[in-house]
């Protein structure tokens, strides 16, 4: 056998398991009991399919034999910077900031896919009309998705605070996209179609990167922050797909399977989230969502009662039940910490305490569940909505913190609201409402909430933290009271 | 003898259509509370792309390829990196409060399984 055949084998071998570890390792994610071990294993892949790459050594063409040396010099010295920087970056990273920091990787995954494209279309390297056309598709998706990931880093991150938007602006994205499909399609015309078939001219397929770059640009812009998870997880199956494709032109099997596991995951996972706040994913795109007129609020009867913490955390030292209902404000506060501590205080005075979780709380569907798991919350406390949506009706108290679109009732009662028809966590329902909030204004999809003006609602407003760390003064108290 | 892999349209369709079936059907049992975790697992399977990368880099020709292979395995290997960091980092986390007994215990019980929402 020759090296390059040894090579292949290898390559082959390597990359066959790495495609099935990466499937295991998602499979193994569905329990959290098996799901470290998931991504361990899709690490492992990941590994040893990386290390295999360095034996396309053995089988580049003859063009880039003499540049050998220095382009393997090349590919270590990228391997190590952008895994290195990237590493230390995701050590490093809040977990609050951590959708837009996935949304930084999930774009560098689709600038990758887009850069592959690039090497293949400058150097000319496809062979027949179906590799340039799914080269030029992967190269859109993936490229979009690079620019249209930074914006939603940018949009998170709140380097862009509001929404853009201008008068006939979904008229002009659609016809930048056609005007970036045309340059493609004139691509793809020249290379094939005409009668004498010449190279792709540079300007062109630099015309054809830059719209794309600003298409995807343009399409994120005048989407609203709060709709910033649904759209990374659009872009994270886009990247997907994109490697698929490029996986295709490459004649690689891993990155086809990796990339449309990915791309079928994401895609589902985006229906998930879009299901969950009860709109369509064409809804998120292409409505401007929160720009609609505001609601007249009169017909809100009641007023917002205030209560002062101590008193409220001393009323749920003696109930029974109580469910709290956590939001990105509790987060944003730094309070899950405090939070567990109040927790175990009430659990130390037999009072049962659950956690109700909406799929849409905090800024990425599961990202609560995660930042309670940092604070050490046990996730057998932790129910989804589902789940413990009728256990409200029985409790004690609600202990709503830093949350507000997901507990408006308006989404139950009120056809008018922008929000109706989401399913929300009914605590409304549990005989005591407490609400933990900063000021008086309203949420991040900026619809005012009928919850708070009920007569079973109490508003204790203040920082999420400085609250907590009240109430729990105000329990201990009680209890070195009880002792002396 | 010849390991190269040839990929023809017919074949990469069946190929694409088998891996997104398994996509779906892995994603749809994961509970709500690995969603965060698992979209950034997923995120890090797509930095697979950094292989395709170092195919397009050292097969380089020309400066102009060159530079563009490096950008691609230098952002490759970010979002390989990246990912994998931030899904250990959080899947780390997920702790039960019966976890000290369940290790006694060997029958598993409720503790063990969390129900699928949405």
């Amino acid at each position: 056998m020759t090296m390059t055949s040894v090579a292949q084998l290898i390559i082959g071998v390597t990359d066959l398991a790495a495609a099935f570890l990466f499937m295991y390792g998602l499979k193994r994610m569905s329990s959290p009991v098996t799901a470290p071990s998931g991504i361990f294993m899709a690490g492992l892949g990941m590994l040893v399919a990386v290390l295999a790459s360095f034996l396309y050594v053995f089988d580049v063409s003859t063009a880039a034999a003499p540049h050998l040396l220095v382009n393997v010099a090349l590919g270590v010295v990228a391997l190590i910077v952008g895994g290195g920087v990237a590493w230390w970056a995701g050590k490093k990273v809040a977990m609050t900031a951590m959708p837009q920091m996935v949304a930084i990787y999930n774009g560098m995954g689709g600038g990758a896919a887009g850069a592959i494209a690039a090497v293949e279309l400058f150097g000319g390297k496809t062979s027949g009309s179906t590799q340039l056309v799914v080269t030029l598709l992967g190269a859109l998706i993936g490229t979009i998705s690079l620019s249209g990931s930074l914006i939603a880093w940018a949009k998170l991150q709140g380097v862009i605070k509001k929404p853009l938007r201008v008068r006939g602006q979904q008229y002009f994205n659609i016809f930048v996209l056609l005007g970036t499909l045309a340059v493609a399609g004139y691509l793809a015309y020249v290379a094939q179609g005409a009668a004498i078939q010449r190279p792709l001219t540079p300007q062109l397929i630099y015309l054809f990167f830059g719209c794309a770059l600003i298409y995807g640009i343009l399409m994120t812009l005048p989407i609203g922050g709060a709709d910033m998870p649904v759209v990374i997880s659009i872009y994270n199956a886009a990247t997907g797909l994109a490697v698929g494709l490029e996986g295709f032109v490459l004649g690689n099997p891993a990155l086809m399977i990796a990339g449309m596991v990915v791309g079928a995951a994401g895609t589902l996972l985006t229906l998930l989230m879009a299901q969950a706040m009860n709109r369509s994913v064409a809804n998120v795109l292409f409505t401007n969502f929160g720009g609609t007129p505001k609601r007249k609020t009169s017909h809100i009867k009641g007023s917002m009662k205030p209560i002062a913490a101590a008193d409220a955390g001393i009323f749920m030292r003696y109930a029974k039940s109580v469910i709290i209902v956590p939001g990105y404000g509790l987060a944003a506060a730094q309070g899950q910490q405090k939070l567990f501590e109040f927790i175990k205080l009430l659990q130390a005075a037999d009072v049962s305490v659950k956690f109700a979780i909406h799929p849409v709380a905090g800024r990425m569907p599961g990202q609560m569940d995660v930042l309670l798991a940092e604070a050490g919350v046990p996730y057998d406390m932790i129910f989804q909505l589902d789940d413990i949506n009728d256990e409200f009706k029985s409790t004690d108290v609600a202990l709503v913190i830093g949350a507000n679109d997901v507990v408006n009732p308006a989404a139950r009662t009120d056809k008018s609201s922008p929000i109706f028809g989401m399913p929300i966590l009914n605590a409304d329902q549990a005989k005591q409402v407490y609400v933990v909030k900063r000021g008086q204004g309203k949420g991040y999809a900026d619809i005012v909430n009928a919850l708070f003006y009920a007569d079973n609602c109490n508003m204790v407003y203040g920082d999420a933290a400085a609250v907590l760390t009240t109430m729990i003064e105000a329990v201990r108290g009680l209890g070195a009271k009880a002792a002396a | 003898m010849d390991f190269s892999i040839h990929i023809t349209g017919f074949v990469a369709l069946y190929i694409f259509m088998l891996a997104a079936f398994a996509g779906w059907v892995i994603i749809g049992h994961v509970p709500a509370i690995l969603h965060t975790p698992l979209m950034s697992g997923s995120n890090f399977v797509h930095g697979i792309v950094v292989v395709g990368g170092m195919f397009a880099l050292l097969n380089a020709s020309t400066m102009q390829e060159q530079a563009i292979g490096f950008f691609a395995v230098l952002l490759g290997a970010g979002n390989a990196a990246g990912g994998y960091a931030v899904t250990g980092r959080m899947l780390a986390m997920f702790q039960t409060s019966g976890r000290a007994e369940k290790h006694r215990k060997p029958s598993h019980t409720k503790a063990n399984h969390r129900p699928k929402a949405l």
